[in-house]
């Protein structure tokens, strides 16, 4: 009885109790939600376009992150290590297009996939070899982030919003809806749809899988930078960040592998549920640390009724 | 050359379904096995045991038990590690309760706990496929490993978190613990590798390995012909997480000594994962030769600028390590998606018909 009290109405008698405290709980679980979302939809581009499973995504994030500081460490201003990280990011796109993927076309899933382990690893290494693997602190000012907080009292509480996270929010929206945009306006945008939808149907009528798998990497490595910088400034940029890609994965698997909405209701379901239950569930019942696998087992529980996703495409098997 | 077949006729059936097919794969096998239980263990040194013998062992049992799942049934998992963990933390538990248990009942029983909880794991198997099943698995994998560090009748309320192994002697001698010989240990762990491969072999060859690579080939069709879905998904389960936790059992009491819940995290996963596809998915030999390579690889890289002279800091080996392993990954699959053991079959087959090239 008192175990059922304390699953079922403690919790709640909780959040009523002090508001305030439920609404700083959610902000926090929003913005984790958005950067679960940002990597979650560099996957779903890269998976719906070439149907790579793209493991590497994470390392993506870290990288791209200790390219811009370790540029601006060497001396270059920031303003010009931002364009300068972005070349970094398109060559990296052809190089694993053309070393990796292009060999690789038309090898089973499992292949793909490991392969995209591969570069992980190499991209560790790499990345360690020339940066450290010690923690570096982002550069916030540099690039005009704003640090302060803003401070609201509702119901007579007290909620502090930091101002680099309402940036991280607002340019996350401004980034999503642009790509928006680009995937259903620009030609571009319709080739890799329509890579997309079939690959060889694509092809015959003259969509070049090459430059388009290019194009695809590059968005995704944008998608990194983005992540990075926002990311870097809560936690200061380092290989720990790896984890996020794992993060990213029980939200892909929640919004559907080919969902680019699915991807962004996705990560912002996962990021203020598994707050949620970490504050009123996990830290008093279950002694904390349970946003390890909270993303995990929802995502399992959503698919065992919906085995392709809240918002993934049907699958349709034939023999 | 050295693998002519003239002469060796067919007369039955059995035959041709023999182990050994070839007189000279039987003898090559004889050959590998003197090795590693006559010539190994008077050569090797202590580190060569602690280095690589053993956890080429440990490691190639673990991917045989992944390798099961994912070769031969077709059924993705990156929760390795952490049914390592189950079968570690099990054997211990075992141990600790029982101490007059000899050591191989309490593996052996190990083993069955990790397969319960990989059966349980295994459940959504029977709804979800491919990618969306990794989920499962990785669930798994994530709270595995939360539970281990949580729960701490798990490694009896000691201090550190982290479970050690005690002195466990069996025919008055001590296998394992601090005071245990690399050899006994290397004897024991070959012993077992060598039981559990024997079987593998002869289910991956009868009518449920048939059955797992009909289910693997394509479920909808496996199940029209006839075969049980939910028993043949769910046996694949229960077998692989055995030998997995088996591999763990050993990983722990007869290789590393001690454990935390961190050591069976997502990169012991990976490394058996790497293990299983480098050596050859739906292969018994690819498990082997894959875990020679992944374990042997760290070893050599780091001792060859000694051999040059030259100097390299210890962080930088690690890095260079990391990169050379994640590069050769990527060869490998380009060169050869089918793992080393089609290396193998292809050379067989080339010395097979030597000196004839088709």
């Amino acid at each position: 009885m008192e175990f059922l009290n304390d699953v079922l109405v403690q919790p709640f008698a909780d959040m009523a109790a002090a508001p305030d405290f439920l609404l700083q709980v959610l902000w926090e679980g929003l913005v984790g939600g958005v950067l679960y979302a940002l990597i979650a939809l560099g996957f779903v581009l890269i998976y719906k376009s070439s149907r790579i499973f793209n493991f590497a995504q994470g390392i993506m994030v870290v990288f791209a992150a200790l390219t811009l500081v370790g540029l601006y460490e060497k001396g270059v201003p920031a303003l010009l290590a931002l364009p300068l990280t972005l070349a970094v990011m398109l060559v990296l796109a052809m190089t694993i297009e053309r070393v990796v993927l292009r060999p690789l076309v038309n090898q089973p899933d499992i292949i793909l996939f490991m392969a995209t382990i591969g570069i992980t690893l190499f991209l560790i290494g790499f990345g360690e070899l020339i940066f450290g693997g010690e923690n570096k602190v982002m550069i916030t000012e540099q690039l005009f982030i704003p640090t302060g907080s803003i401070v609201f009292e509702p119901f007579g509480g007290f909620v502090s919003i930091e101002e680099k996270d309402l940036t991280a929010v607002i340019g996350a929206m401004v980034l999503v809806a642009a790509l928006l945009v680009f995937l259903n306006k620009s030609k571009i945008g319709r080739a890799i749809r329509a890579l997309g939808d079939d690959h060889q149907a694509a092809l015959s009528v003259g969509i070049s899988l090459s430059t388009i798998w290019v194009i695809v990497w590059f968005i995704a490595g944008v998608i990194a930078l983005a992540t990075g910088i926002v990311w870097g400034a809560r936690a200061g940029v380092s290989f720990a960040l790896e984890v996020i890609a794992f993060k990213a994965l029980p939200v892909l698997m929640l919004g559907g592998l080919e969902s680019v909405m699915g991807a962004i209701i996705g990560g912002l379901a996962i990021g203020i549920l598994e707050k949620l239950f970490e504050i009123y569930w996990g830290q008093p019942l279950l002694g904390g640390n349970t946003e390890a696998w909270f993303a995990y087992m929802l995502a399992l529980l959503v698919l065992l009724f919906r085995p392709q996703g809240l918002f993934g495409e049907k699958i349709i098997e034939r023999v | 050359m050295f693998y002519r077949t003239a002469g060796q006729f067919k007369t039955s059936y059995q035959a041709d379904h023999a182990l050994f097919p070839v007189r000279q794969d039987a003898f090559l096998l004889g050959v590998i096995l003197i090795f590693a239980f006559v010539i190994f263990p008077l050569t090797a040194s202590e580190f060569t045991f602690r280095a690589l013998l053993i956890p080429v062992l440990i490691y190639s049992l673990a991917a045989l038990g992944l390798n099961i799942l994912t070769g031969y049934a077709g059924q993705l998992s990156l929760g390795t590690g952490a049914f390592m963990g189950v079968g570690a933390y099990a054997c211990y538990k075992l141990i600790t309760i029982f101490p007059e248990m000899n050591i191989v009942v309490a593996i052996a029983m190990s083993g069955f706990f990790s397969a319960a909880i990989g059966v349980l794991f295994g459940l959504p198997s029977l709804r979800i496929k491919g990618f969306y099943l990794a989920i499962a698995t990785l669930a798994a994998q994530f709270f595995l490993v939360w539970l281990f560090q949580k729960w701490a009748w798990l490694y009896n309320y000691n201090a550190s978190g982290a479970i050690q192994v005690p002195n466990i002697e069996m025919f008055g001698i001590t296998v394992a613990g601090p005071r245990a010989t690399a050899i006994t240990q290397y004897y024991f762990v070959l012993c077992v590798v060598c039981v559990i491969t024997f079987f593998a072999i002869n289910i991956t060859r009868g009518r449920i390995g048939r059955m797992w690579k009909a289910v693997r080939d394509m479920d909808i069709a496996a199940e029209l012909v006839g075969i049980n879905l939910m028993r043949s998904k769910l046996m694949a389960f229960f077998v692989s997480s055995y030998v997995v936790g088996i591999a763990g059992a050993l990983f722990v009491f007869l290789w590393r000594g001690a454990a935390e819940a961190n050591l069976f995290d997502i990169p012991l996963s990976f490394r058996v994962l790497f293990i299983a596809i480098i050596g050859g998915l739906g292969s018994i030999l690819g498990n082997f030769l894959g875990a020679i390579l992944i374990v042997a690889l760290p070893v050599i890289i780091g001792s060859v600028p000694q051999a040059f002279g030259i100097p390299l800091d210890s962080a930088m080996v690690e890095h260079l390590n990391i990169m050379i392993i994640g590069a050769l990954i990527i060869a490998f699959l380009i060169i050869e998606p089918h793992g080393l053991a089609r290396f193998w079959a292809m050379i067989r087959e080339k010395f097979i018909l030597w000196p004839f090239p088709h």
